[in-house]
């Protein structure tokens, strides 16, 4: 079990046991975490799973692929710190993460 | 909203699910009742065809709420029961358990049936629907490499099940009785490129053919074209097409016509009863006519709509219809309904892998398929929520971003 906190635009944070493996989009909504869609299932396809990872996580959370990026370029207020949560695989790492869901998302 | 009020929902899929879910989100407080035919809670139905068939993904991973989900918000769901039968004078549901349950409102979700092959030879062992997590779970031991895999139909369900059959090293053929694949959803320069797709991963593509029937002892083993062609296989998967499940709501007098009728609240001819999901026929607020959507989006968005009227609240956005298709390495996304088509432009090169197709009706935008383009897919879907056209002739040039194309567009 890896701990992640979902903190939503209103600073509300919720956490989560996230397993090993699954993506930082499913753990959310297996908690039903709001501001998280996800409404294509992690398929990259509809970018309703955007969130802003904490600074200290960038590195440990993975690159972007091409795809994600793409759809990221596209998404409601987009920063640096950006990325679609279906893309982000919970591994021992992400142990403490923190993401924050936009506005738009809620 | 009272507490002493009872939802009933029959159909446990994704829109169904999502009913449910909202209900809760949005603080309805009374008892809710999930009624569902199948042998799992709402799970999603896209990856069966991609990765949960090529074995990427566990059973439970594809379960949109963990079972858990409905215990802890008080949503008693009925695993494994169907309903029979609706009473609308005494409000009740029949179930196929012999149960009956009272409602307040009651939510139609029994989404859609596989159209079932009207040929000798259907109901011989291994000739598969594609469908449900079931459907799967049976075929997914079948699917072993060498074996020979015929597949009804070159839709998206068909072509999506040939990708993986054919990445699983099964020898692939597809038979389409139309002149191209995809003939009924998109246009010849799509077709033409998920054609050539599957050729170039080894899949034989027949289309302007005719199966007469199958064949076989006990199993099947081959399927006959109208011209007396043998076509020997080990396996049948059947695509071609799907049907509303309105015959519950029929029998009770609720109208229907190609799917349940319902407003844009979702709500059916009788004020207490709303139907969501591929079952329903709905209004397409973009196109200014009435449709069947089959669409993860509208499940999503219908089982919102529902939730929210029974709630009282304002009515969730009607988003511009939208659909995805993973074939190998290549996502399609589409924005809008290209049917009525009047005029296309392609924007990219299609040997290149990446491209999107632009379609308009008497010169407005109505849909875009996008291919590896999710640029294009993302602002389609804007300029149609917002109401925007593009200039055909402007999309062809690449050297024009899609942003500066929006931007254009929205500014007009």
């Amino acid at each position: 079990m890896v701990k992640i906190t979902y903190i939503d635009h209103e600073g509300t944070g919720r956490d989560v046991d996230a397993n090993v493996g699954e993506s930082v989009m499913e753990a959310a909504v297996r908690n039903n975490i709001p501001g998280i869609d996800a409404d294509c299932g992690g398929a990259c396809a509809c970018a309703t799973c955007h969130v802003y990872v904490d600074e200290a996580f960038l590195d440990k959370t993975g690159t972007k692929e091409a795809m994600e990026e793409s759809m990221l370029d596209f998404a409601d207020g987009v920063q640096e710190n950006s990325r679609l949560s279906c893309q982000i695989s919970v591994s021992a790492d992400l142990e403490g993460l923190k993401v924050t869901t936009p506005e738009s998302q809620h | 909203m009272s507490t002493d009020q009872t939802i009933v929902i029959i159909g446990a899929g994704q829109a169904g699910g999502q009913a449910a879910a909202s209900l809760r989100l949005m603080g309805f407080e009374g008892a809710i009742h999930l009624v569902g035919d199948e042998s799992a809670p709402p799970y999603q139905r896209p990856p069966l065809s991609k990765a949960y068939l090529k074995g990427q993904l566990e059973r439970e991973r594809l379960f949109l709420k963990p079972l858990q989900y409905y215990e802890d918000n008080a949503i008693t769901f009925h695993e494994g029961v169907s309903a029979t039968a609706i009473d609308r004078h005494t409000k009740t549901v029949a179930l196929s358990n012999g149960d009956s349950l009272s409602y307040t409102k009651l939510i139609i979700a029994t989404g859609s049936r596989p159209r079932a092959l009207p040929l000798p030879g259907a109901d011989l062992g291994n000739v598969f629907d594609l469908r449900t997590l079931d459907d799967i779970d049976v075929l997914k031991p079948q699917m072993q490499e060498g074996r020979r895999l015929l597949i009804i139909g070159a839709g998206y369900i068909g072509l999506e099940a040939a990708a993986v059959a054919s990445e699983l090293g099964l020898q692939v053929t597809v038979l389409e009785m139309a002149e191209r694949v995809l003939a009924r959803v998109t246009s010849p320069v799509m077709s033409e490129f998920y054609q050539k797709l599957h050729e170039t991963h080894g899949v034989t593509i027949r289309t302007g053919v005719s199966l007469s029937k199958l064949t076989g002892e006990g199993q099947v083993s081959a399927g006959e074209l109208k011209d007396g062609e043998i076509i020997p296989c080990d396996l049948v998967l059947v695509g071609i097409g799907i049907l509303p499940n309105e015959e519950i709501a029929a029998d009770a007098g609720v109208a229907c016509a190609n799917g349940i009728l319902v407003d844009r609240d979702a709500l059916t001819n009788d004020p207490d009863i709303y139907a969501i999901g591929d079952c329903a026929h709905r209004p397409l607020v973009h196109y200014g006519r009435d449709g069947r959507l089959e669409s993860v989006h509208n499940a999503i968005e219908q089982g919102k709509i529902a939730a929210a009227h029974i709630c009282g609240k304002p009515r969730p956005a009607e988003d511009v219809p939208w659909f995805w298709s993973d074939q190998y390495d290549v996502k399609l996304q589409i924005a809008g309904l290209s049917q009525g088509y009047t005029d296309y432009a392609v924007r990219g090169e299609p040997t290149k892998g990446s491209f999107a197709v632009f379609y308009f009706r008497d010169g407005a935008l109505i849909s875009v398929d996008a291919v590896n383009a999710p640029p294009e897919f993302l602002t389609a879907k804007r300029l149609l929520a917002a109401g925007a056209s593009v200039d055909p002739e402007a999309v062809t040039d690449i050297s024009v971003s899609m942003k500066d194309i929006m931007a254009t567009a929205l500014a007009r």
